[in-house]
């Protein structure tokens, strides 16, 4: 450990195990403005914005210099001031100053600190190229004109979700921070969590708003409206307002009302849906020697995640819906009914603390009769703007309760908000379920906080039932390693992709740091301990519509409404690599995959072995032969496609047959017709 | 020309033969670049996969190197100096020649016809030679005016 002394502006203070110089220096109050420093990402040490001066050493970066025994440290001398505002007034010189229009105002950290430094002017005239902005995906925009090129962006999304969907690209003036060929954001791996847009500091990236979209079917009288609200919201809306979440959660019902939606339910109430199924679920794989690990489905930038790299494990997913789309399910298809209205005429609004909900809505399967069960996605930062819009003064509403019969959930509904909730609710409904009345509370410890993975166990009617907690995908991706590796085994696996789990999605209010996600948790579990509905089972509206409405839990009612099914994904769109010279115009087309799964399990040697017989046979010029990324069957690779058809499970053994049967065949059609 | 299928199974050589190391990514475009004469999309998706890196670090890389090129390069490529010596001594006035010449446009660096490629490079280390131009890295050519590259252009037309 670094230990010793050093002197912060004339203060004597013990080095303690601080890695740098910046954060020995917030210990003992002061604040050293950064932009491309994160205590939760490797040091990057690019923009110099937290030059301090050293005495005997000149100016350092003291986010990427370690305190050592004896400095003299002086962080507000004459000239780190002036360099501070001269780098401020640089990345503003090269950035698109429309603040006022931009969504990012107020929160922004360039604007912050042009102001803190006093920045009143910028000397050095106007970015003068424009570069597009994309909006192709459905819950992140990039806008590189207000990029300042900290790599934030970069190494969350590398280092926390272990993607890599950003990088630097091109070099100089011209350096850029970009997809993979600058491709659409909606063209690659992106899981939407939002977690690059938590961490930017300016516009640049920032969420999709659907404000406009709610705000019409608010004032469309035709529109039957209703809301549900996810339980991370209630934790973090009041940071919107400056307060704390005491009475938030009603405030924000009595807000949403003023607003003029016609119903204020809980997307608890879906969570408790999800836990009992999800809970049956596991009770039944458990005991017919079912697939496990369970991995949990209630976060939808994991799905995307494993759909894209482990098409193998998809059968481990729970198949229930996400407490969003299960309630979405509900109101479109029940609830609409019930109150005469047709799925069109019933608008489903709901409130999240994520940016890959807004995802997870468009996905085709979750519709009935032709209308997405979920209509608009807005997050909890979105929501704030709808109250202030509205004029509303949040702080001075009486708080009013939720609508029934929808708007009732537990303390295991409310925990789902935090890493390890779900894995804890799922706990307390076996606990129940298997021990009846006089099991009470049953407060999981283990699987509690912000830790990236948690492994915790419990006995079930003599079974030892091991449980993971992960939080971050990267993490996730770790435990999946050991346990395909066989050197780890669980029954359950939780997963959340963002750090700390949805109390720190991508949608939540600014200042989106450990710290501010380890307040919201314990918030969550205050707010959980004072609920008297404890456990999923003890909602007493959740079983009277379980029973109405699907006829009982884990019934085939709920089985084809509340639950789905996954399928591969590719990682990246392109066009394939031409591997045969046939000018083209051949009669038959065959694609080889050569995506991730195809390729570890060897399409390249199948490649050649088609390339191979198909000068065997002398069918050059009539089939042209390509290799191409990913046909999304990649749970059944190597994946082949012969002019429409796909062709699966293609190996060493039959792929001569193969080539055969599907497509020397139709090269003698062709030519004999 | 060398079939695609050859070229397809030299990536995946030389992906082999660095054994997929991330370390090894720029030898490992180096090599790809001599056998495609530049890097095309699919196959830097090809070696991200290969290598199991993000298709962004790859594109990363391969954007950052003035070598590396994403799209074809002409069957000449003419590299003018625009050191400070062939500056001064009049390096803008041959590369202006050459591309007025070649009808090039603004960004453009590379003929409709795939025939021939322009750039500007920062110091060749032949100061002495001041103004400098190569062709394809082997034929090196001192002193030059804007006419006598356009004679050079004419010759490497009759080449074809
Ligand atoms: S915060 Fe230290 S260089 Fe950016
Ligand atoms: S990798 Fe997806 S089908 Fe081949």
């Amino acid at each position: 450990m670094n230990t010793g002394k050093v002197t912060i502006d004339g203060q004597v203070v013990e080095i303690n195990g601080a890695k740098n110089i910046l954060e020995l220096a917030r210990r003992v109050g002061i604040e050293i403005p950064t932009f491309c420093y994160h205590s939760e990402l490797s040091v990057y040490g690019a923009c110099r914005l937290c030059m301090v001066e050293v005495e005997k050493m000149g100016l350092v970066a003291s986010c990427s210099t370690a305190p050592v025994d004896g400095m003299v440290i002086h962080t507000n001398t004459a000239r780190v001031r002036r360099l501070r505002r001269m780098i401020i007034e640089l990345l503003l010189a090269n950035h698109d100053r429309e603040c006022p229009t931009c969504s990012k105002s107020t929160t922004c950290k360039l604007q912050k600190l042009a102001k803190q430094f006093g920045v009143t002017k910028v000397r050095f005239g106007k970015r003068d190229k424009q570069l597009p902005i994309d909006e192709s995906a459905p819950s992140i925009i990039k806008d590189p004109n207000k990029c300042i090129l900290c790599g934030d962006c970069v190494r969350v999304c590398k280092e926390v979700q272990g993607i890599g969907v950003w990088d630097f690209a091109f070099r100089g003036s011209e350096t850029q921070v970009s997809t993979a060929f600058n491709k659409k954001l909606s063209d690659v791996a992106c899981v939407n969590c939002g977690q690059c847009v938590a961490v930017c500091p300016t516009g640049a990236l920032t969420v999709k708003s659907e404000v406009d979209k709610a705000w019409e079917a608010i004032h469309d009288p035709e529109k039957t409206v209703i809301v549900q609200i996810a339980p991370a919201v209630r934790v973090a809306l009041g940071e919107e307002f400056g307060l704390d979440s005491r009475d938030v959660t009603g405030k924000m019902v009595a807000a949403l009302k003023k607003i003029g939606v016609d119903k204020v339910f809980d997307t608890l109430f879906g969570a408790d849906m999800t836990t009992i199924e999800e809970s049956m679920e596991f009770m039944h794989r458990l005991k017919n020697g079912g697939k496990l690990p369970l991995f949990t489905s209630c976060c939808p930038a994991w799905i995307k995640y494993c759909e894209q790299t482990h098409a193998d494990m998809l059968k481990n997913l729970s198949s229930c819906r996400s407490p969003q789309q299960m309630f979405g399910s509900m109101v479109k298809k029940h609830y609409a009914r019930k109150i005469g209205k047709k799925p069109e005429d019933v608008i489903c609004i709901s409130i999240m603390p994520c940016t890959a909900k807004k995802f997870e809505a468009r996905r085709p399967e979750f519709t009935t009769g032709g209308v997405p069960d979920v209509d608009v996605v807005l997050t909890t930062v979105e929501l704030a703007q709808m109250i202030k819009e509205a004029g509303i003064i949040f702080d001075e509403l009486k708080p009013v309760g939720f609508d029934n019969p929808l708007g009732m959930g537990s303390g295991s509904a409310l925990i789902f908000g935090a890493s390890g909730g779900v894995a804890e609710s799922v706990v307390r409904f076996v606990a129940g379920y298997t021990g009846g009345e006089e099991v009470g509370r049953v407060d999981f410890y283990p699987v509690r906080g912000i830790k990236g993975i948690k492994e915790a166990e419990i006995e079930v009617e003599g079974n030892t039932i091991k449980i993971a907690v992960v939080n971050g995908l990267a993490n996730a991706e770790r435990l999946i390693q050991r346990i395909k590796n066989g050197e780890a085994f669980y029954h359950i696996v939780e997963v959340m992709s963002c750090p700390g789990g949805c109390v720190g999605g991508g949608g939540q209010p600014g200042v989106n740091d450990t710290a501010a996600r380890v307040k919201r948790i314990k918030e969550i579990y205050s707010l959980d301990a004072v609920n008297q509905v404890h456990k999923a089972q003890d909602n007493i509206y959740v079983n009277k519509i379980l029973e109405d409405w699907f006829g009982g839990p884990a019934s085939s009612g709920t089985h084809n409404d509340l639950h789905t099914k996954y399928t591969p994904r590719k990682r990246i769109s392109g066009k394939p690599i031409d591997i045969n010279n046939a000018e083209k115009g051949g009669s038959v087309q065959v694609s080889v995959c050569v995506g991730t799964g195809c390729y570890l399990r060897g399409s390249y040697d199948i490649m050649n072995k088609f390339a191979e017989l198909i000068k065997q046979m002398g069918l050059e010029g009539h089939v042209d032969l390509n290799g191409t990324f990913c046909l999304e069957q990649c749970d059944k690779g190597v994946s082949i496609k012969v002019d429409d058809e796909i062709i699966t499970g293609v190996t060493e053994e039959n792929v001569e047959q193969i080539f055969k049967s599907h497509v020397a065949i139709k090269v003698d059609l062709a030519v004999n017709s | 020309m060398e079939s695609p299928q050859r070229k397809f199974q030299k990536l995946q050589q030389i992906i082999d033969k660095y054994e997929g190391k991330a370390s090894q990514l720029i030898p490992i475009l180096q090599e790809v670049q001599e056998e495609y004469r530049y890097l095309p999309e699919e196959v830097l998706t090809y070696i991200a996969t290969a290598m199991k890196l993000p298709p962004a670090t790859v594109f990363g890389v391969a954007t950052f190197y003035a070598q590396f090129s994403l799209i074809p390069k002409g069957k000449y490529v003419i590299r003018i100096c625009d050191g400070t010596a062939c500056h001064v001594r009049g390096s803008e006035l041959i590369n202006q020649a050459v591309r007025k010449e070649l009808n090039l446009q603004d960004n453009q660096s590379t003929t409709e016809d795939l025939q021939f490629t322009v750039e500007r490079v920062s110091c060749l280390g032949a100061c002495g030679l001041a103004p400098v131009v190569t062709v394809n890295d082997t034929e090196v050519y001192g002193q030059m005016t804007p006419e006598e590259i356009l004679a050079v252009v004419k010759k490497l037309r009759e080449e074809g």
